[in-house]
């Protein structure tokens, strides 16, 4: 990258974008609750902290506590012209929102027969972080399965950036998941592994267009796929893996959809093994969906099945020792990556 | 479980004071590192939960909110088994599975907390219209904040309380924010008691930080609903003394209006009540923070003598057949 950068956490990043879009096109505007009240969190997560001081309470619209009328708002304002932002402060009151999601946003266009456009953003944070069945969800998967729907996960400050301001001038309803645990308050880095979230960032325009993966870790044995938090863990995992002479590749493929079929595919015909890992529960979720998807396309490039290293089927416990069971590791990884490898 | 005996202010003052004593212990040992998760202190609204649970029976349930810990405690879930939840022990009131947000016991009436705003709304009302089906005149207390009002589910909830004239009473703790927003921001009402008049039902407002207020108010609300006269709302001005949760210095709201709602804390005013009326003598009212101070060490003790759950707990209660590995 040429031009001038700056180390951002990803909800600097995420302002940046927000920033930036908002100065660059008078429609887009912020609603979501507690998002700009002054003396506030700006955000349950800080990100969109002091943008009520630049752009008005106006355009960084404190709601109430209302998100299906946060969705809905946003997808009635995004077919009057405007480019809408919205958030809920976890992913998991998505549900709260469903109907609005999922059978407006989603469906306005087609319903239309194409004459209707719904620019819109949700973001949602996602991740289980000791909060419990209500507050830890990563729902990411309900939402590829709505046609209409575009969904991006990024996991690094200049991903955040740029697909943020890609979703923005996207013409299409975007789900926008952010992890927690990724979003750079100091003490939650070691946690998170090996390479931190915090990152350079160019502090001039740039986006990242939907649907391009990118190889974080290039390796010849197996291929790993994971998103979000699980890319930390898969890196971390190739990375002692390494040291027992096993080469993962690893791809974050920074949106679900539309999702990057190809570069997995290339990756598979060198490896010939696959895991995909994912926070999300297994059954129904995201890792199966790529499973299928590679074996329809790939079958002939692999050797072993396609393993998934997921969430189980349980809703996210409390207590840290049943949450550090549920959620994938770095082990779990290795373990899986070791099972493919040895497949007969 | 049945309510302790003696006089009923003796008895609500108690249990403010247990539920401050808690509140003020669970949050030094979180800031010293020792609870995992959040918290959703519920210090100051004592006054609303103890003048509710009241007047309700032992066989009477409440649902409750993110900010749990009041209500249970007023209810009569053991402080035992709240603070080994905290700590994620197995002896805890959900074993470990649910932490702060979602405290609660159905052993004593308590529903496990939903911490979705107003999602325990409808749940309340789908209690109600259980118990009313079967007769059995039991009637639920449906524990909400001031910015619940504002969800879907709330409106949805109480309509149909009201078209079917439900045992349930919602109680709105009005504490003037919901997190950072004040209400006025978000609600266009000066007296959120007025919505009820939208479902057809009464609504009233009263001083939440005056426990017999509370209390007198709820008696006939109770009654009006367990002999099938249909929900009230019921406001309670009340206020919260911490920050929403942890990590909020509060600067959406000045120290100034925090001193004055403080000036006016229930525990104090009833104290003063039961001195001056004869009821409790000084030295007996002290001996209540005494004995709820050893009764908290107990409950600290307890849980840090209890066991971790194992990893693989995580896959147990999933559905109500046993399954696991
Ligand atoms: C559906 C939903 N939206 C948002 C939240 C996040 N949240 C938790 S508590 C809270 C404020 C609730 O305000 P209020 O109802 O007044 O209760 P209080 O916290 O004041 O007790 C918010 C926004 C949530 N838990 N559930
Ligand atoms: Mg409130």
């Amino acid at each position: 990258m040429a031009g001038e950068t700056k180390t951002m956490t990803i909800a600097e990043a995420l302002r940046e974008a927000i920033r930036e879009e908002m100065r660059r096109d008078p429609r887009v505007f912020c609603l979501g609750e507690d998002i700009g009240i002054p003396g506030g969190f700006g955000g349950a997560f800080t990100v969109t902290l002091g943008l009520s001081d630049e752009f008005g309470r106006q355009r960084i619209l404190d709601t109430p506590i209302s998100e299906a009328g946060i969705a809905g708002m946003a997808v009635g304002a995004a077919l009057a012209g405007m480019r809408p932002i919205a958030d809920v402060q976890y992913a998991d009151f998505l549900f709260c929102a469903m109907d609005q999601l999922v059978n407006q946003a989603a469906k306005m266009r087609y319903m239309s027969g194409g004459k209707l456009t719904v620019p819109m953003v949700m973001r949602a944070p996602c991740g289980a972080t000791t909060r419990a069945a209500q507050h830890g969800q990563s729902p990411e998967s309900f939402f590829i399965h709505v046609p209409g729907l575009k969904v991006a996960c990024p996991s690094t400050a200049y991903d955040a950036k740029g697909l943020l301001k890609t979703a923005i001038r996207d013409d299409n309803p975007v789900l926008f998941f952010e992890h927690k645990l990724l979003y750079g308050s100091k003490g939650m880095r070691a946690e998170v592994g090996a390479l931190s979230p915090v990152g350079e960032v160019p502090i001039e325009d740039y986006t990242i267009p939907f649907g391009q993966a990118v190889v974080r870790r290039e390796g010849t044995d197996v291929t790993i796929v994971a998103k979000l938090r699980m890319v930390y863990e898969a890196l971390a995992a190739a990375e002692a893996l390494a040291a027992e002479g096993i080469e993962c590749e690893v791809i974050d493929p920074r949106t679900l959809v539309p999702f990057d079929t190809e570069t997995v595919v290339a990756s598979v015909a060198k490896t010939e093994h696959l895991v995909v890992v994912d926070e999300c529960p297994r059954t129904g979720g995201w890792a199966g969906e790529v499973a299928a998807e590679i074996q329809e396309k790939a079958f002939g490039h692999l050797d072993a099945p396609i393993h998934r290293v997921t969430a189980p089927d349980t809703p996210v416990p409390f207590a840290p020792v049943m949450e550090r069971f549920y959620v994938p590791g770095r082990d779990d990884i290795a373990r899986a990556v070791q099972g493919v490898l040895q497949w007969r | 479980m049945p309510q302790p005996p003696g006089d009923p202010l003796l008895r609500m003052y108690r249990q403010m004071v247990r539920i401050r004593q808690f509140e003020e212990t669970v949050s030094r040992l979180f800031l010293e590192g020792r609870l995992p998760g959040t918290l959703h202190l519920y210090a100051g609204q004592e006054a609303c939960a103890v003048g509710v649970c009241e007047a309700l029976k032992p066989t009477d349930w409440i649902t409750s909110t993110h900010r749990a810990h009041g209500h249970a405690i007023a209810k009569g879930v053991s402080m035992d088994s709240m603070m080994a939840e905290l700590f994620a022990r197995t002896t805890g009131c959900a074993g470990g599975y649910g932490g702060s947000m979602h405290m609660g016991d159905p052993a004593v009436g308590a529903l496990t907390a939903i911490a979705i705003v107003a999602g325990n709304a409808p749940v309340a009302a789908g209690m109600a219209l259980g118990f009313r089906m079967q007769a059995t005149g039991q009637v639920v207390a449906c524990f909400t904040g001031d910015g619940a009002l504002n969800e879907g589910a709330f409106h949805e909830a109480a309509n149909m309380a009201a078209i079917w004239d439900l045992p349930v009473i919602f109680v709105c703790e009005n504490n003037l924010y919901g997190a950072s927003t004040p209400i006025a921001e978000v609600v266009k009402l000066e007296r959120l008691s007025d919505r009820a008049a939208g479902y057809g039902f009464p609504g009233i407002t009263v001083d939440g930080m005056d426990v017999q207020a509370v209390y007198e108010a709820m008696v006939p609300v109770v009654e009006r609903a367990r002999t099938g006269g249909g929900p009230t709302l019921v406001e309670c001005l009340t206020y919260r003394y911490t920050g929403h949760s942890r990590n909020d210095t509060r600067g959406y709201r000045t120290r100034a209006e925090e001193a004055e709602w403080k000036a006016r804390d229930p525990i104090p005013r009833l104290a003063a009540h039961l001195t001056a009326s004869g009821i409790a003598t000084e030295a007996e009212v002290a001996a209540i923070a005494e004995e709820v101070a050893a009764e908290l060490e107990r409950a600290v003790r307890f849980a840090e003598e209890s066991p971790s759950p194992a990893p693989e707990d995580c896959l147990r209660h999933v559905f109500a057949e046993e399954v696991r590995g």
